[in-house]
């Protein structure tokens, strides 16, 4: 644990964090600035993971595992997605998201 | 000293935080999203789990981000300024956010966290046996699956990316 740090500030920054990526997630009006923000909620949830292992259960490693497993499915989440606004783009034009309003080619 | 540093990483993640999602030129604020990145990375290695900070900074700073760089260039102009939202809207936004800022906080400052001082290290030997033990509280299938996953995404990326049908489309249109 950091010195010095108690958990409460720790879980200050990190709702700090998922709620800029909310107002983000809400304001923003293209594709790929919204994968942005998801990126800054899930960053959020990992630290949340992360720092109650090492606060409250420094014995057990669960936390560090499921965070792992995050980052993954966020890597996962983030090429996908990428492809899709490529493929979509090459459709429409646009990656806007009024402008997105087919599901199929 | 490490205090110092928390706060300097924090003050440094929440103001590039902000300033990713209100740029208006989307190179920029993908670069500001590597501060972020970098500054989760830097609190990883404050709290002395140095294997999942490397995992931060190659997976996200060195994956991730270059990937968004890429669509970036591919998808826009990079002095096109983009399209926001009206500014009734984002007050309203922000003002909602603000609110929820401060129930979370009311919520986490109200519990009594039963919190055990330490100073144990963990080696990366351990999260690799926990993550293949498959014994009691072991891993050793979602790490599969994960692994299931990221092989089907690969491929479904290659697939949804090239999309050939739509070069025949072009040509007909053009």
């Amino acid at each position: 644990m950091i010195a010095g740090i108690s958990i409460y500030e720790i879980l200050t920054l990190t709702t700090v964090l998922f709620f800029i990526g909310i107002y983000g997630f809400i304001t923003r009006k293209n594709l790929i600035s919204i994968l942005i923000s998801v990126e800054l909620i899930m960053n959020a949830s990992v630290i949340n993971f992360v720092i109650i292992n090492k606060y409250l259960y420094p014995d057990i490693l669960q936390g560090v595992i499921f965070s792992i497993f995050i980052i993954a499915v966020a890597a996962a989440e983030a090429a996908l997605a990428i492809s899709i606004i490529i493929n979509l783009y090459r459709q429409i034009s646009s990656v806007e998201v009024k402008d997105t309003e087919i599901m199929k080619y | 000293m490490e205090r110092y540093i928390f706060y300097i990483v924090a003050v440094i993640m929440i103001v590039f935080a902000i300033a990713a999602v209100n740029s208006r030129k989307m190179m920029r604020s993908v670069i500001y999203l590597l501060f972020v990145l970098m500054g989760v990375a830097g609190i990883f290695f404050l709290i002395d789990y140095n294997f999942l900070a490397a995992i931060q900074l190659t997976v996200y700073a060195g994956g991730i981000i270059v990937l968004m760089i890429f669509s970036v260039l591919l998808v826009h102009h990079i002095e096109l300024e983009m399209a926001i939202a009206k500014t009734s809207k984002r007050i309203l936004t922000a003002i909602a956010s603000l609110i929820g800022i401060g129930v979370f906080l009311s919520t986490i400052y109200s519990y009594n966290f039963n919190v055990v001082e330490n100073t144990k290290t963990t080696t990366t030997a351990e999260i690799g046996e926990k993550l293949l033990n498959y014994g009691e509280g072991g891993f050793v299938l979602p790490f599969e699956v994960i692994s299931v996953l990221l092989l089907a995404v690969m491929i479904g990326a290659i697939v949804i990316a090239k999309g050939n049908k739509l070069t025949d489309k072009n040509e007909e249109t053009s």
